[in-house]
Formats: structure tokens, sequence, C-alpha cells
């Protein structure tokens, strides 16, 4: 049976199993929302700006581990979601964008909404798509999601003219996906895998350093069993907060620029690093030719462009994670050699915990004025560890990833490579729509939330109980401390004099608003923040001078942290 | 080190852009490059001469692979290989230059293949060294426009 273009799309984002879409409707795209006007199979969230639509889509996708899906019109709409996708592609979160676009006989004529969104994508989607043609377009929307979610995860973007939607074709859904130039490997090398575990075996400082890879293959639980079979210490980056639990006593925290001062310390004197779907990032590794200078490399990861990019590796594995720690698992468990490497570095672990004894993570308190990292503490101990925490992109961030554990993995989503304020959210927002009866709260600072404070409206309307904390300094928190550090104190064009009264901007948009601005006052006013109905604002008055430690300047090894 | 890269892509639109948009926005470097079809017409092949370290080299390589539209990447250096490269030059035909520009085009195996009153314009093709030294046989003489192919490499034998 022939359909159009609109109601191809429609079908098949249904017989995809895709139940939520966030968006936002205008000229290109009006047959589609002619065509989910009359569905019941997928749920729109309207937006309030195309950005939050994708950072939406994007906070959904890491809560839930399924693909995010968002739907614009062509131009303006398709520009703003830009640094959405971005921050998708640097975090290699599927995600699945749709942008409309001018009819194809009008493409390149610089009409009306035209944007070559295609091209301006192309560095920052794992793949993209103009559809030239309504016969291709089911086959291309199963692509897409083919694409956005197998590998390497990332965001697709698939651009369909006008014509495309109104146009008819048979509907043809492919059973079966195959891209002849793709073929991602999922398998480690056996052999790979097994040097890997006898160069282990040899040394007696090892680190299991752990990033984002190992949330997005569902191996969590993996890494924490071989982490405990061997008795070998964590530390995570921070997208691999909550791949392995952050109250286990193995857990060494956060490294790199703000992490842990003893994470930072083992993995500079450690003799072998077993890096696992992490990428080495400049954050994590410092000055690049100081890092881990004792260490031999292990690297497992399913991009092997991802391996020796920023360090030379000893041993590369390219596979899923879960099959090579599975083959890890399988070489170690219940092996005698296992038991006598666990005591063989029972040493390196203790001078690990004296490392964390002489600096553990703090913060100067006062009775005055209210410190940020109290504030996270206390989000921590009243939610019991158990909700979802979004971040923006700062000192919040940091605070965020310092002060609360993650126990879990898609707990903790905040936009690490590419640092994007604005993120939280709508990230959380869309972390709720995938997980109605939890607790979801962004840890927000008063910069990074006017950044798309729009999206208020969409929680309010669709009754999404998001709670956002503001750790309201009054300042760009981060790079006022790198002028304060690093430029004399100069605080060009940090300081926000003219703050929304959040209170009052909650309450005009239909939220609740609650404000503390004395120490004594913050787990009371959280608690209520917590206990409101709907979503809320929970304007927190912090210290403006308080920093972020430790601290590692760029450039500087990581041995050298500023501390408290 | 230079390397000679064979790549093996969907012939389709954007493809080019995106394998030189990998190597503008990652910094490599492009010397030449090449494409037309191959014998299925589906399928396009570049030919890339690039430079780089080894560690930039298995970058390139790497992110070539990566992208989709990407089938098939072959690091043609170390490997036997016949490269040719194709030149068009129009070069000055005065009654006192004529005979000089016969002479090389003889013995460099080129061919004239316009002729204009006081301009030849000779086809030549060769590998890099040959067209190297075919051009600067023929700088005195006077050229006035040259237009290169970029170099295109097979693997000898099976």
């Amino acid at each position: 049976m022939k359909m159009n273009g609109a109601e191809i799309f429609v079908k098949a984002l249904g017989d995809l199993g895709v139940d939520v879409v966030f968006g936002y409707p205008g000229g290109a795209v009006l047959h589609i929302y002619d065509e989910l006007f009359k569905n019941t199979k997928v749920r729109h969230y309207l937006t309030r700006h195309e950005q939050g639509a994708v950072h939406m889509a994007d906070g959904y996708a890491r809560a839930s581990g399924r693909t995010g899906v968002a739907l614009v019109t062509s131009g303006p709409g398709a520009t703003n979601t830009v640094t959405g996708i971005a921050t998708a592609y640097m975090d290699s979160i599927p995600i699945v964008v749709f942008t409309g676009q001018v009819p194809t006989l009008m493409i390149g004529n610089d009409a009306f909404q035209e944007a070559d969104i295609v091209g301006i994508t192309r560095p920052c989607t794992k793949h993209n798509y103009l559809v030239k043609e309504t016969k291709d377009l089911a086959r291309i929307v199963k692509e897409a999601f083919f694409l956005a979610s197998t590998g390497r995860p990332g965001p697709v973007l698939v651009d369909i003219p006008k014509d495309v939607l109104m146009n008819s074709a048979e509907y043809l859904l492919p059973k079966e996906v195959s891209v002849r130039g793709y073929h991602p490997n999922y398998e480690g090398h056996p052999k790979q895998v097994e040097s890997a575990i006898r160069l282990l075996m040899e040394k007696e400082r090892p680190v299991l350093y752990v990033g984002g890879g190992i949330i997005l293959s569902s191996a969590a639980s993996l890494l924490t069993e071989f982490a405990r079979i061997l008795g070998i210490p964590v530390t995570t980056t921070l997208m691999g907060m909550g791949a392995y639990p952050g109250t286990d006593p193995l857990n060494m925290g956060m490294l790199g620029m703000h992490g842990t001062y003893h994470a930072n310390m083992a993995i500079s004197h450690s003799d072998l690093i077993l890096a696992l779907g992490a990428r080495f990032d400049d954050r994590v590794t410092g000055k690049i030719d100081e890092f881990a200078p004792h260490a031999k490399i292990i690297h497992v990861d399913i991009d092997p462009t991802s391996i020796q990019k920023n360090v030379p590796v000893d041993i590369p594995i390219v596979g899923d994670l879960k099959d090579v720690l599975k083959k890890m698992i399988k070489l170690v468990k219940g092996t005698k050699e296992a038991a006598q490497y666990r005591e063989k570095i029972a040493p390196w672990r203790e001078q690990i915990g004296k490392w964390a004894r002489t600096h553990p993570l703090s913060y100067k308190k006062s009775a005055g004025k209210i410190k940020p990292q109290y504030v996270v503490e206390k989000i921590y101990e009243i939610t019991k560890g158990d909700a979802i925490i979004a971040t923006e992109v700062g000192q919040n961030q940091m605070w965020a990833a310092q002060f609360y554990k993650y126990d879990r993995p898609r707990t903790f989503l905040s936009s690490g490579g590419l640092g994007t304020m604005g993120y939280g959210f709508p990230a959380a927002i869309g972390a709720q729509v995938a997980n109605p009866g939890k607790l979801v709260v962004d840890i927000a600072g008063d910069g990074s939330i006017q950044m798309n404070i729009q999206e208020l409206a969409t929680a309010v309307q669709y009754r999404l109980p998001v709670k956002v904390v503001i750790l309201n300094n009054g300042v760009l928190g981060m790079v006022r401390q790198w002028q304060e550090l690093f430029f004399q104190g100069k605080y060009s064009q940090t300081c926000l004099p003219q703050i929304p009264d959040f209170v009052k901007l909650a309450e005009a948009y239909g939220a609740a608003g609650f404000r503390a601005t004395r120490t004594e006052e913050v787990a009371g006013v959280l608690k209520k923040g917590f206990a409101a109905k709907g979503p809320a604002f929970i304007d927190i008055v912090c210290d403006p001078n308080e920093m972020v430690y430790p601290m590692v300047p760029a450039g500087a090894p990581l041995t050298k942290m500023l501390l408290v | 080190m230079r390397h000679t890269i064979s790549v093996f892509v969907e012939n389709e639109f954007g493809v080019l852009s995106r394998v030189s948009g990998l190597f503008s926005g990652r910094g490599f470097n492009i010397e030449s490059l090449s494409v037309a079809e191959t014998m299925d017409e589906s399928v396009s092949r570049m030919t890339i001469v690039t430079s780089g370290n080894d560690q930039i080299i298995e970058q390139i390589l790497k992110q070539l692979n990566k992208l989709i539209s990407v089938i098939k990447v072959v690091d043609l250096t170390g490997v036997e290989t016949v490269d040719r490269e194709l030149v068009l030059v129009k070069v000055n035909a005065d009654p006192e230059t004529k005979a000089e520009v016969l002479r090389l085009v003889d013995i460099f195996r080129a061919k004239i293949v316009d002729v204009a009153p006081r301009c030849y314009t000779v086809e030549m093709t060769g590998d890099e060294a040959k067209v190297k030294a075919f051009l600067q046989l023929l700088r005195p003489v006077g050229i006035k426009e040259v237009v290169r192919t970029g170099l295109v490499s097979i693997a000898r034998g099976m």
C-alpha cells in the first residue's frame, strides 16, 4: 500500500519501537506533525527551543540506554540542534535527530529557512543523511537508529526535504540493516586479552582507569566483578561516574584536573594502567609527556581511533567491554593466581589509602556563607544517593562529581567532552521522561541555568517534577577561578550582577521556587523542594569565592595539584 | 613520511567532503587526492597522498575506516606499486623553442594534443619523478599553464 512520506516516517518510528520524541514544529515538517496529531503510538514532547529538544533526547538516552529522538524543522530549527548534537557526539550518546528541509528542487537556492544541515553537522555526527526519495525513507530511518546505537554510539542526523514527506511510495522497512562500510568489532581478540592479563599479573601497582564506555556497553556489573576478584583500585573519568560503585572501597573517585589526590597519585605511580572505555582526554592526563611515567598501558575500546591517539599503548584491544571483561573474568575467576595477586598488591592499596587520608576531598566549612560542596553533600544525604543527577558545566559539575557518590550507572548525566553550559536542565527533563517515578535533580549554577531556562515551561506543561538546585554564587565560577589563579584576579566579564529572582521566575512559569541564604536552612529547603509535586527551582545563595580543589593547572603533570 | 592511501568509498554525493573534512578538521595534510568511479559503479576509489609520522598515519587510516561511507582503506606504502600522474602543459612554441619542445616530448614519450600559433599543449603521464623532470626541463622554454591529476596508484601483480 502506498503512503506519503510523513505517514511512512511516523509508521517507521512506531515500528522501530520509538515511543518518545522531543521536538519543535515548523513549516518544513508540518506534514509530520499532521501525522503525529493522528498517531497515538509516539508521544511528542513540545520543547521551547530546539537545543532543548536535543539535550532532552540525549538525557533520555543516557538515563535509559535507549536511543533518544529529536524532531525539528529546517533552517534555524536545524541549526539550533548543532550544540546538542556536538554534545552527544563528544560523549558517544545514541540519538537520532530528524530535521525538515526545503523541497528538493529548492535546495541550494537559499530558500526560506534553508540551511545545509548535513554539511554543517558532518563533523559532529557519527553519520548523516539527506533523504532524496520517499522510497528510501523507511530504510534510512532504520539505518539511522542502527548506526546511532551500535558500535561506538553517537548522534545520527536525517535531513528530510518537504517533497519527500509529501510524495508517496510503498512502505518498505527492511528486516535487517547492513551497511557495507560499517563493521564494528565487538569481540576482543582472545590472544590480546590473554597477554593483557599476563602483563597485569606481573605488575604490582595496577589501576583500572574507567570511562563512559563501561556505561555505554552496560558492562558496569562485570567491571565490579573483575575489579573485586583482583582487588584492583579503580578511578573513573567524569563520564565514568557510576560505572563502578562510588561507595566501594576500591573506588578512588575521579582522576584528572579536578580528580582526587589519591587517584592522581595512584595513576602517576602506577606500573600498569588498564584503560576501559576511556580516551585519555587532556582533562584526564594533564601534561601528556609526564602522564603515568612508570606504567605499561592496556587499552580496551570499541573504537580503534581512540587507541594510540593521545598516548602510546602497550596492549591494544578493540572490542566491546562486555565481551572483553567476560573473557578477562573467565581467565582469573576462582584461580589461585587471583587470590595471590590480591595479596601481592595489598601494599599498593595501603599506599593509596595513605594518600587518601592525607588529602581527602574537603573544603573549609564556615558558619557564614553557604558552601556549595556542603549543598551537594546534603543532596546526597537527603536523596540517599538514589537520585538521577544531571549537571550543568563548570564548578557545579565538578562539585557534583566530587561530593555525590554514584553507585549505579546512568545516574550521572553531564556534558563531559564538549562541556555544554545549559545541558543539565533539559537533560534532566529527558531523564525524567525516561524514569517517571524517579527523583531527578539538576545541579546547576546561576550562569548555566540561564542558558536553557525556557525549558521550565516544558517541565511544567508535562508535569515533569525535575528539581533544579542552583548553586547561586553570582559569578561564572569556573572561569572566575582561572582568573583568580592565573590572571591575577582580574575578573573580566565573569560577574553576573543581573541575576533574576529564581523563586519568582519559577513561579512565573507555574513551577515552585525555594531559597536558602544560610547554611542551616539548606537541608530544610532541599527537602521541601524535593517534596514539591511539580518541577522546582531551589535557589541556594552560595559563597562566590569558593573554588574547586584539587586542581591540576592546564599543562601541568597530575602530581602538581593545587590543594585546599 | 609520505604515504599513498587507496580509499574505496560509496559513490554518492557528499562523500568527498566527508573525507576532505576529516583531513581538514583533524589537521591532517593532503598532498594530492584523485577520485573516480571503479568497475562497480556504486564504488569510487580515491588515491590520497599524505604525510605524517607513524602515529599520525595510524590515526589517518583508522579515522578513514571509521567513516560510514568508507568501504575499504589500503595503505600502499611499502607495497610494490605502479604510480602514475597525468599532466597537461601549455608551453611556448616560438620558432626558436619549437624544436626543443618536440625533442622533450619525444624523449618523455609525451604527446602534443593541441596546437596553436605560438603554443603547444602537451600531455604526459608518468610517476612523480618523471613529471617533475619533465616540467623542470620545459621550464626554460616557457610554461604558460600546468594542470595535474594528482597521483593514482595500484599494487603490482595480483
